[in-house]
């Protein structure tokens, strides 16, 4: 009967890759060429995504933590939606780390099979999520930060890496577009969101210094075009943020001084073992299955 | 626009509008069913969403995320929906926080693993989609055409969560147990969110004289076990029910006595996780107090807020 056209379409044997597409995919570089070019070296490659890929991978999971949680439904939404994107990013970036590794290991196996000192991601992604003006100062500064790093590696020496930039530009565009207007709400918003808002910015501002302190191997595949060198965002990094602050009517703390240990190196903070203890509780609870 | 009208528009089974002239109980009766379908919708985000943070595979973290944003989505527009019968999502949100408004019991069951994402999508959601397909005929217009859009990501959540369970039933005998421990939880309360028998149901004539509802409850309920045993021994699963079996009279299954006192129970808020559920609701809603404030705040400073593309230009001017 008419009754059931949705009923009918999931009750019969749908061809499966009618619907396991969009996030469902099983292989993120699938039919890509992940050969690495000549003159590159291997494992600088892989470690410089898995630097990447753990950035995103640790602020998605932050964002995740919103869910439920978020001040409005349609920010339920968008931070889901960042959450996502990031998510995508990390597992095409995991999958390259581990396509040019001679171990050559799964997005899975660099994701819920590695400790928190084998981890490269930036201090700041894996802070714990404070307010949603913490949050929302944190999303400004890491999107504005991964953006002009994204920027540039649209004409990396790496085909693969080249790719996976082009496509993530458009999306942290978005996220730091978004992070941008609510700055500006919050702070130009009442006294209490505007307090919020200074003090959020106050106790992050002391991360900016890592975000700008390049690793050796930063640094090195910069030289070769493969890479680029943080510390040369950090002009574009002040601009943004300068012009979103002035719009807030927030007061920008004291330049940071660089970094000399960081996420980068494998140190870390208290909170990104207890983030990895949840992330990687049921995969640890059953090794060798798969989902 | 009167009574005549209305009814003239229900007997050529076409639909009622915002505008139109409707009986105050119509309108009562809508906004009741559409903000408890959202209320769902909403709460309904939190038994899976707690998984999100814990997935195995960042595969199904990334398909189980998009669901739960998917829920918000479909709150969303059934809220939009609601307004457009005069109610307001902040008057319906606090009816619901305050418990004047109900959502589906079937939501005050706790997930207790990470089988329970996938048997949700095919069980709860499975139930969900046999109760909502007559919606997509619903009288009124606005609801109808949102539960066309709602349906179809709901078929794809109810695909999504049988795949899951098909990964699992091939993996390892824990694996294996896991899924067979949550279809033993959730086979019930699935039965159950079909509402009380047709005889105890007390919504029932006027929905159906309004063409609001198509089907009785009970009817419903049996198709869903019908299209479900299938399913069930293609997954290779034991549904709980010593007492399902085929009928070849009926020309449908047979199944066992509900337990309607659980029902009764977890309607009245004496389920296992109600105060949870709206506890968490109430605390984002009033978490997020400030925030929404800040934004109106700014919103009457601003007779123009700066758009999208304003922000991204004046990035471009960057040096």
């Amino acid at each position: 009967m008419a009754f059931d056209n949705a009923l009918g379409a999931i009750a019969e044997d749908n061809d499966e890759t009618r619907w396991a597409f969009g996030t469902g995919f099983h292989d993120p570089l699938a039919g890509i060429d992940t050969s690495v070019p000549d003159g590159i070296d291997r494992h600088a490659l892989s470690a410089y995504c898995l630097m990447l890929g753990d950035d995103a991978l640790i602020m998605s999971h932050r964002l995740q933590e919103w869910c439920t949680h978020a001040p409005e439904l349609e920010e339920e939404v968008a931070l889901a939606n960042i959450a996502l994107d990031l998510l995508g990013q990390a597992r095409l970036l995991l999958s390259r780390a581990g396509t040019a590794e001679d171990a050559g290991r799964a997005e899975d196996d660099l994701a819920y099979f590695r400790n928190a000192p084998e981890f490269r991601n930036i201090v700041l992604a894996e802070l714990p999520n404070g307010d949603f003006a913490h949050s929302t100062v944190r999303l400004l500064m890491f999107a504005t930060w991964r953006l002009a790093l994204l920027d540039r590696l649209t004409t990396s020496r790496d085909p693969v890496l080249a790719a996976i930039a082009a496509k993530s530009v458009k999306e942290v565009a978005y996220h730091r577009d978004h992070a941008a207007l609510w700055t500006i709400r919050l702070g130009d918003g009442t006294d209490l969101s505007h307090a919020r808002t200074q003090r959020a910015l106050d106790a992050l501002w002391p991360h900016t210094g890592e975000l700008f302190t390049a690793h050796k191997i930063e640094r090195d595949l910069a030289a070769m075009g493969v890479a680029v060198d943080p510390s040369d965002v950090r002009e574009e990094f002040d601009t943004v943020l300068d012009e979103v602050l002035t719009k807030a009517t927030l007061r920008r703390p004291a330049p940071a001084p660089p970094a000399n240990s960081a996420g980068r190196d494998g140190k870390h903070s208290t909170p990104l073992s207890d983030l990895l203890a949840e992330l990687q509780s049921v995969a640890r609870a059953h090794p060798g299955a798969t989902w | 626009m009167t009574q005549e009208h209305f009814d003239r528009t229900i007997d050529r089974d076409q639909r009622i509008e915002p505008r139109d002239w409707m009986p105050d109980a119509y309108r009562t009766t809508m906004v009741r069913q559409i903000a408890q379908h959202a209320h769902s919708e909403i709460i309904g985000m939190q038994p899976e969403g707690e998984w999100i943070t814990r997935a195995p595979s960042l595969r199904r973290k990334a398909i189980l995320l998009a669901k739960v944003q998917d829920e918000a989505g479909h709150g969303l527009y059934l809220y939009s929906a609601a307004e457009t019968l005069g109610a307001d999502r902040t008057g319906l949100t606090e009816k619901l926080i305050s418990g004047r408004q109900k959502y589906s019991s079937i939501f005050n069951y706790p997930t207790l693993s990470f089988a329970d994402v996938g048997v949700i999508g095919w069980l709860v959601d499975g139930a969900a989609i046999c109760n909502q397909v007559p919606l997509c005929r619903s009288s009124y217009g606005p609801y109808a055409r949102a539960m066309i859009r709602i349906c179809k990501e709901e078929s794809f959540h109810q695909r999504q969560g049988y795949e899951l369970l098909m990964a699992l039933m091939r993996g390892t005998d824990a694996q294996r147990e896991m899924v067979q421990d949550s279809v033993n939880r959730w086979w019930w309360p699935s039965l159950m969110m079909f509402g009380p028998p047709d005889a105890d149901s007390t919504h029932t004539a006027q929905s159906m004289a309004w063409k609001i509802k198509r089907h009785t409850n009970d009817e419903l309920r049996q198709r869903f076990v019908d299209m479900t045993v299938p399913q069930a021994e293609a997954l290779g699963v034991t549904l709980p029910d010593p007492d399902l079996r085929w009928n070849a009279d009926r020309g449908h299954h047979d199944f066992g006595e509900i337990d309607w006192s659980e029902l009764k129970r977890v309607i009245s808020g004496d389920g296992p996780c109600n105060a949870e559920r709206i506890d968490v609701r109430r605390t984002a809603h009033e978490d997020g107090a400030w925030v929404r404030e800040a934004a109106a705040a700014h919103a009457a400073k601003q007779t123009a807020a700066p758009s999208s593309k304003q922000i991204a230009e004046r990035a471009e001017r960057r040096p």
